[in-house]
This record gives C-alpha cells, sequence and structure tokens, in this order.
C-alpha cells in the first residue's frame, strides 16, 4: 500500500444472495482516497455506491457477500477484521456522516447524550466529554452549544442538524470520513453552507473524505478527484480537473451534459439518460454501458472493456480509449 | 399537543358513560320484576308496590336513568341483594387479591416476554427465534382456563407442590398460592408481548439513528438497550395496558379453579345465586380500572416521547 | 380470551387493497401446505373435524347414565375412560367437537357478517353516524371480554344463544373497523364517482367495490378469531353459563372433570385436549394464512 493513501479499495466484488441467484452489486472496483484529499464518488441510484460504503464501514446488509478484494485502511485490511475489531476502528479512524440528517440522529436521547456515548473509548470523566462535545459543537458553528447540548433532534434544523452529525463524526480526528450524500437533502443555500464548514474542517483536521453524490457542481467544488460509478463498476476515475476538461467515458460525458449546473432549470436529480441498468444477475459480456452508449460499436457488446489510462484521466474503461482496440 | 390529552381524556369518559348507560339498559332488560327478584317470591303485592316507588322504579325511563346517574356519581351502586350491603364496598373488598393475582400475572408475562421478544429480534431467523415464535402462538392461543386446570392437575394434584384451595395467609403463603393462577393468566401474554417487541425492535433496527450509532462502533449491547429499546417498548406499554384489563376480567377462571377469593369470584358466585347489583356493579368497576389502565398506558407512551413533552412544557 | 384484533398492529393500508388475488391464488394452496405450521394447522382441524363427523358412529351414547362405570381407566371400550356419571369420554368428546365446530364457525360468521354491515353503513354514512359508531365499537372494546359475557349471561340466562351474541358483540368491532377503513378509502377514490354518475345503486357500489378489497384480510382475521371463540364457548360452558348440560361441551367435560379431580384425571385430560388441539389447529393455520396471503396485517415476519 502506498503511504501516500489513507484508504484503498482493491479489486472489491460483492454480491448479494437474491432469489434468482446472485446478483453482483459490485465488480472489481479500484478506490484511492490520498492523505487529507477529498475523493468524490458519482453516480446514479443503484450504481453501488451505498453498497460500497456500507462495505467500508463494515455495515453491510446480512445478504452481503464478499467475494474478493481488500480495503486497506494503513496496513490493515478491513475485510480481514473481525467485527469487534471494525467496531473498535468505527468512529475512531474511519466515520461517517448519512445523507438523512432526520433520521441520522437518535429521537429520544439528548445530542448531548449521544456525543458523549460515542466518546467511549476515552477514558475521561462525563465532565470533559462534555466540554469535548461543547467544544464540536462550537466548530460547526451552533450557537450556544452548552444549553443546546440537552435538546433532543427535533429541536434544530436539519441543516444543524447535518453540522451536529459533522460534529460528532469529525470529534475523534478519524482518517477517513465517509460522507454518503450529506447535502443531498438540504436546500441550496444549507448546501453551499454545510460544503464550506466541511471543507475548513477537513483542512483543519487533516483527514481524507470520500465525498458520495450525484451532484457535479459540488465535487467540482469540492473534490480533488473524482471516480463515476456505473451498475457496479468504476468506469472512471482521475483529477477533477482533468475529468470535467475532457471526460473520457461516454457515460461520464453524458452526466456532465446532464449536470443541473449546465442546464437552466436546477433540479435536484440527475436527468435520466435514457435506456435501462443492465441486470446485474445475468451480465451481459461486453460493456456494461453498452445498452444505453451512443458511442457504441464493435467489440462493445462482446468484449469486456479492460481499465485504460487514457487523456488526463488515470482510469478509463472503454474500448474507445483502448488503444489495442482497432477503432 | 395538550389537545391530544384532553381528547383522549374525554374519550375515556365517553366510553364510561356509554357503558354505564348499555349496563343500565341492560339491568332494564334482566327478566323478571326488579322488586320481585330483590324482595323474594313471599313478598306481598303491597310491599312490592312500597319498594317499587321508595326504589323509583315506577319512574319514566329516563328519570331513572338520571337517578341511576346521579347515584353512581356518589358512590352507590345499589345494594347487595343478599346481604345488603353497599355494593361498592362488597367489589372493592374483593379487588385486592384480584389485583395481586393481576401483577403476579404481569410478571409472569413479562419478564419471559420481553427477554424472549429481545432475544429473537436479536437473532432473528435463528433457532430461539423460531422456537419463541411457536411457543408464542401456541400460548397465546391456548385458553387460560384450560392451563389453570392442567396446571392444578400437574403441580397441585399429581405432584403436590402448590396448595389447590384459597389465597393464603401471610406473605410467604400468599405468594406460594399464587403462583399456579398467576401463570395460568399470564402465559398467554408472554406471547404478545414477545412478538409485539420483536416486531418493534426489527422495525426501530433499520431507523437510520442506528446507523449511526454503529457507524461510532457503539456495541451491540449498547444500541439494543440504551437506542432502540427506549423507543420499541413503547408499543408493549399499550398491549400491556389491554392485557392488564383481560387478566383482570379472566381472573374469574383462576379464582374459580385454585378457589381464590377475588372479583370474578364474586361474580361467579352473584350470577348463580342471581345477585344482579353485585354483578352489574363488579363489571361497572372492572370496565372504569380497565379504561383507566388503557388511559394511563397511550399517556405514558405519549410523556415518555421526549417531543410530546417539550411541546406541553411550552 | 383476547381477539387478535385486539392487540394494535398496522392497520391494512388505506388504500384500495392490491390488485389481483387471482394471481396469487395459483399454488396458494400447496404454499399453505409448505409451510409446517399451516400444514400442522390443517391436521388438527382435520382431525377435529373428523371426530364432528364420526361421532354417531360411537357405540357409547354420550348423555346415558350409566354410574355403575364411572371413573373407569382408558380401555379398549372407553378410550378415555368415563366421567363421573359413567359415560364415555370419548364419545363425549366428539360429540363436544359438533358443539365447539359449529358454534365457533357460526358465531364468527354472524359476527363478520354484523361487523361488515355496521363497518359499511359507518363508512358510507354522514359523518356524525360515523364518529357515533366508531365511538361504540371503542366502548364495545372498552368492557374486558369476560365481564361482558357474565353480563351478557346474566340477562339473557346460559344458552347457546348467549354465547353467539357475547362473540359478536367482541368480535364484531374489528369487522366494522376494517370494513370501514376501506368504505372510506374506496368512497374517497374517483372510480365511485364515476359509477355514480352513472347512476350506480348505493348497493351495488358497495358490493362491487368494498368486499372485493376486503374480503381477504377479513378471512384470515376470522381464522385467527376462531380459536377465541372456541374458547369463549368452552369458557363459558366451563362456568355453567354456555351450553346446557346434558348436551356434551368440551368446557362442561372440564367442569364435570374439575369438580371431581381429585377422583380421577382422566375427564380433565379428555375436556382440556380437544380445546388444545382445536385452538392450536385453528391458530396455526391463521398464522400461516396470514404469513401467506397478507404479511401487513401482522407485520410480524
Amino acid at each position: 500500500m502506498s503511504v501516500q493513501n489513507a484508504l484503498e479499495v482493491r479489486d472489491l466484488n460483492i454480491s448479494y444472495k437474491v432469489p434468482g441467484g446472485k446478483l453482483r452489486a459490485l465488480r472489481d472496483i479500484n478506490l484511492n482516497v490520498p492523505r487529507g484529499e477529498i475523493v468524490g464518488l458519482v453516480g446514479e441510484s443503484g450504481c453501488g455506491k451505498t453498497t460500497l460504503m456500507q462495505t467500508i464501514l463494515g455495515l453491510q446488509s446480512s445478504a452481503a457477500v464478499t467475494e474478493s478484494g481488500q480495503i486497506m485502511l494503513g496496513d490493515t485490511d478491513l475485510l480481514t477484521l473481525r467485527p469487534k475489531q471494525m467496531r473498535n476502528l468505527l468512529g475512531d479512524r474511519i466515520s461517517a456522516v448519512f445523507q438523512d440528517p432526520m433520521k441520522s440522529l437518535n429521537p429520544v436521547l439528548t445530542i448531548g447524550r449521544q456525543m458523549t456515548d460515542i466518546q467511549f473509548r476515552h477514558n475521561i470523566s462525563q465532565r470533559e466529554k462534555r466540554d469535548r462535545a461543547v467544544e464540536m459543537l462550537q466548530k460547526v458553528r451552533i450557537p450556544d452549544p452548552e444549553s443546546r447540548l440537552d435538546q433532543y433532534a427535533f429541536e434544530f434544523s436539519g441543516g444543524m442538524r447535518q453540522r451536529i452529525a459533522i460534529a460528532m463524526a469529525l470529534m475523534a480526528e478519524p482518517d477517513v470520513l465517509v460522507a454518503d450524500e450529506p447535502t443531498t437533502a438540504l436546500d441550496a443555500t444549507l448546501e453551499l453552507t454545510t460544503i464550506d464548514l466541511l471543507r475548513d474542517l477537513q483542512q483543519d483536521i487533516g483527514c481524507a473524505i470520500i465525498f458520495i453524490t450525484h451532484h457535479l457542481g459540488v465535487v467540482a467544488e469540492l473534490c480533488q478527484s473524482v471516480n463515476i460509478m456505473y451498475a457496479g463498476e468504476m468506469v472512471e476515475s482521475g483529477p477533477t480537473r482533468a475529468v470535467f476538461d475532457a471526460p473520457q467515458h461516454p457515460y461520464t460525458e453524458l452526466l456532465f451534459n446532464c449536470d443541473p449546473a449546465q442546464i437552466p432549470e436546477r433540479t435536484r436529480h440527475l436527468p435520466t439518460i435514457g435506456g435501462e441498468l443492465p441486470s446485474l444477475i445475468n451480465l451481459p459480456p461486453g460493456c456494461v454501458f453498452e445498452g444505453r452508449c451512443p458511442k457504441a460499436f464493435g467489440p462493445c457488446a462482446e468484449i469486456h472493456p479492460r481499465r485504460v489510462q487514457s487523456g488526463g484521466s488515470d482510469m478509463v474503461k472503454c474500448h474507445l480509449r483502448d488503444p489495442e482496440v482497432p477503432q | 399537543m395538550a389537545l391530544y390529552f384532553i381528547k383522549r381524556l374525554l374519550l375515556s369518559v365517553l366510553v364510561v358513560v356509554i357503558v354505564i348507560v348499555a349496563l343500565f339498559l341492560l339491568t332494564y332488560a334482566i327478566p323478571g320484576d326488579p322488586a320481585r327478584v330483590a324482595l323474594g317470591p313471599r313478598a306481598n303485592a303491597e310491599l312490592v308496590a312500597e319498594f317499587r316507588q321508595r326504589m323509583g322504579l315506577d319512574q319514566p325511563l329516563l328519570v331513572q336513568l338520571y337517578n341511576f346517574f346521579t347515584s353512581l356519581l356518589r358512590g352507590d351502586l345499589g345494594r347487595d341483594a343478599v346481604s345488603g350491603e353497599p355494593v361498592l364496598n362488597t367489589v372493592l373488598s374483593q379487588l385486592p387479591d384480584t389485583l395481586y393475582l393481576v401483577l403476579g400475572s404481569v410478571i409472569v408475562a413479562l419478564i419471559p416476554g420481553v427477554l424472549l421478544g429481545i432475544l429473537s429480534a436479536r437473532y432473528r431467523g435463528g433457532i430461539i427465534d423460531r422456537i419463541s415464535s411457536v411457543l408464542s402462538v401456541s400460548v397465546m392461543s391456548v385458553p387460560a382456563f384450560v392451563i389453570a386446570i392442567y396446571l392444578l392437575l400437574v403441580f397441585s394434584i399429581q405432584l403436590g407442590w402448590f396448595p389447590a384451595i384459597g389465597a393464603g395467609t401471610g406473605f410467604w403463603d400468599r405468594l406460594h398460592r399464587l403462583v399456579l393462577p398467576s401463570l395460568a393468566l399470564g402465559l398467554a401474554w408472554i406471547g404478545y408481548i414477545a412478538r409485539i417487541l420483536r416486531a418493534s425492535i426489527l422495525e426501530e433496527m433499520n431507523e437510520g439513528h442506528v446507523r449511526t450509532a454503529r457507524a461510532f462502533g457503539l456495541s451491540e449491547n449498547k444500541i439494543m438497550f440504551d437506542y432502540v429499546l427506549r423507543i420499541a417498548i413503547l408499543p408493549m406499554i399499550t398491549v400491556l395496558g389491554i392485557g392488564i384489563g383481560q387478566m383482570l376480567s379472566s381472573a374469574v377462571f383462576a379464582e374459580v379453579v385454585f378457589g381464590r377469593p377475588g372479583i370474578g369470584k364474586l361474580v361467579f358466585d352473584a350470577i348463580i345465586s342471581r345477585n344482579y347489583p353485585i354483578v352489574t356493579g363488579a363489571v361497572l368497576v372492572t370496565t372504569i380500572f380497565f379504561v383507566i389502565v388503557n388511559l394511563a398506558a397511550d399517556l405514558l407512551v405519549a410523556w415518555l416521547n421526549p417531543k410530546v413533552r417539550h411541546d406541553l412544557s411550552r | 380470551m383476547t381477539s387478535p384484533a385486539d392487540i394494535p398492529t398496522p392497520e391494512p393500508a388505506p388504500e384500495p387493497a392490491t390488485a389481483a388475488p387471482v394471481a396469487r391464488r395459483k399454488g396458494s394452496f400447496a404454499r399453505l401446505v409448505s409451510d409446517p405450521l399451516g400444514a400442522l394447522g390443517l391436521f388438527l382441524i382435520a382431525l377435529t373435524v373428523a371426530g364432528a363427523l364420526l361421532a354417531g358412529l360411537s357405540p357409547h351414547d354420550p348423555v346415558a347414565l350409566n354410574p355403575i362405570n364411572r371413573f373407569l381407566p382408558p380401555s379398549t371400550d372407553n378410550w378415555l375412560g368415563t366421567d363421573n356419571l359413567g359415560r364415555d369420554l370419548f364419545t363425549r368428546v366428539l360429540y363436544g367437537a359438533r358443539i365447539a365446530l359449529t358454534v365457533s364457525i357460526g358465531a364468527t360468521a354472524i359476527a363478520m357478517i354484523t361487523g361488515v354491515a355496521a363497518g359499511l353503513i359507518a363508512g358510507y354514512g354522514p359523518r356524525w353516524l360515523d364518529n357515533v359508531m366508531l365511538l361504540l365499537f371503542d366502548a364495545m372494546k372498552s368492557i374486558p371480554t369476560v365481564m361482558l359475557a357474565l353480563l351478557l349471561v346474566t340477562v339473557t340466562g346460559p344458552s347457546v344463544y348467549a354465547v353467539l351474541l357475547v362473540v359478536v358483540l367482541v368480535n364484531a368491532p374489528a369487522y366494522a373497523r376494517m370494513a370501514r377503513t376501506q368504505t372510506l378509502a374506496i368512497r374517497r377514490a374517483e372510480f365511485i364517482d364515476a359509477e355514480h354518475a352513472l347512476g350506480a345503486s348505493q348497493a351495488r357500489i358497495m358490493l362491487r367495490h368494498v368486499l372485493p378489497n376486503i374480503i381477504g384480510p377479513i378471512l384470515i382475521v376470522g381464522a385467527m378469531d376462531i380459536p377465541v371463540v372456541v374458547g369463549i364457548e368452552a369458557g363459558l360452558s366451563f362456568l355453567g353459563l354456555g351450553v346446557r348440560p346434558p348436551t356434551p361441551s368440551w368446557g362442561s367435560i372440564l367442569f364435570d372433570g374439575f369438580s371431581y379431580i381429585r377422583d380421577s384425571a382422566w375427564p380433565v385430560i379428555a375436556g382440556g385436549l380437544p380445546i388444545v388441539i382445536t385452538t392450536l389447529g385453528f391458530t396455526f393455520l391463521g398464522e400461516a394464512l396470514r404469513d401467506t396471503f397478507d404479511p401487513k396485517l401482522g407485520g410480524q415476519k
């Protein structure tokens, strides 16, 4: 493992047991998360982002089967850890912020109680844990944190709840923060302030962030590198600037064409690309995007594209960019 | 949210009023002349007429209903047709024994029920879950009096471990004699409690806040007891409220089988001796008790919700 | 004696029930039997039904007294022994099955019809009527089952009809609520408006649209109510307030046995066992039916 990576996913294959057989949710996923960088992970709903996030956090459903691969955090392969060992890392070296701030906090426990509970590893007094919680709430700009600690989640606005979730996630100064669409549920203004806050805190703490989103504007603003997922595969990865300037994969290109930032009416969801996702139970032999790809040609339906380096992108999976495929 | 409390309270009062009217109409419908019934077949016509006038039985129906209500409000449920004692006194004197029995049954139901509910949710689909689900359904379906008789047969008659008759004297003797009747009434509710708790735990486990807690590495025990049960216990409280009322009324079986004094035995004997004031009085007291327990359960559930508490304190 | 309907379960969704029961009907019996509990339930019920049907084949008279033969233990002649009056217990149990099955199925059917009718009226009638009926349903649920039964028996005197009345009063509100919810949902749906415009009669609308949508859940709840009713009948007869002697009811067999429990255990065993078999049978079947056809109803699996 290269020392500059905080987290590295290698050739990860995950499938689900389903009545019709095996649903191959993630196939040969590779993801590099360099120390102190923010890495974007983009794709439509159902592309496997959530499965990948759950696997990294060790929170996958019981129906999920890890076929092969490694998830390296420093020198540790998370996939070889027993649940108890994994729990030891969660909230300490890896944390997470989830999408829905309305549901991600416990409704019947005070914010203070939840914030002290998660410091269970630290052998300090309740008073000190509380002070630490106040300090974190100050950092995420919650006014009057001392008294608000005794309030319940429903007494905060959605934006505040998400800031509290961020405060909790960064309290232990983790190496890696997984942020699963943390701003999708917020309105545009709140989204901007939340992103600014996240970047400030990230620079302050120096952690790496995996930022999962389907909002490309946020990626451009926040992330140093970007990874595009489609139907359980990573189809393109590279430095944000390079990928945005010259997308190498036809899917990436299509995503940009229907990016909310580029079309007049701002929408929450990516406008759909025609066609349907392939069945992940009976995978087609060729490229997974072939059915919807405007540029599909000879080999696309038959041969699975390999990973190549092309343009400014580090990795792209497309026959168009493969020098060994006759165009 | 205060509105909810008021509405809930009014509903309970209304229900009690309806039950009282129904009781009144039923007493009216009892075959035979109430005066004849009260005075016995040998009373002469003059005496009967005098009794009717004294009791207001010659008044129009609505006036009688009004009188019925006003005397109820004064705590007057009429007089025992046999002993002449006020009905309320007789009924209340029998209440404690039945309440001990209900308390015993609640303990019998609650401890294994909660344990099974938690274990079968925690190890969902596992062997405990499967055994617990069949067990729950089985104990729920077999009537209490059948269980009571079999317990009596096996543990009192055959094995001689428990005395068969009476409520006993002194703490330990009473406790000893409470075991079998409590088992008979409580067993079925183990099933109800285990099922409702399992279902609400599993539902709560899918909530986002549980995922957050897991993402911070909190242990499964911590999550279950501090984060999930606090919420999952609420539907169980409602079920327990219903259960207490039903146990109170099924107590008649345990009291008859184990020869215990109590409300149920009182009503049973009163029906046989056609002592109607006792029957209606006891039904009224149990119903009011049932309504109060359910109301308390609902209010407790509301109060345990911090959102409700918060809204009320404003 | 608590009806499963008393326990708060998620109410069936108010939208018109899922369409195409026809598609699900295929192979449903096979699915039911493949559930071990469902198969066991059917077997236990078959046992009870066979007993009720074949009761007449017994060489013994269920009511004739024969005091010389009292408290006989089980033998090839008296399979479950004899009771305190020398009557053959096995024969009495078989005849008891007739009472138990007719009363429980009959009473459940009457409760169902009454309840659905009341629910349709509440759902279709004016708003005030709906509120009044809801309150009545609530009030009825607020009287503990056994107390209600004892009270009614006080008025009517012990009889099978008292049992029927109790069952209707206790169980009908649950059916009424289901019918009411569905009626309200259908009433809101637009296609009813369209039929109104076409001049369809109210009765026709109710029959055509409400009944098909609730019949499934109602039958499942009915199956789960039957063991409760078996319990009510046996329980009242046990207290001497139901079926009149000498007609054999499992409850009265049990009570006779209880009175002489120190003389012989067999009458008690003979009276209780069929109650256990029948209630377990119908409960297992009801659970399996629910899991197979309407998992929503229970929210358990």
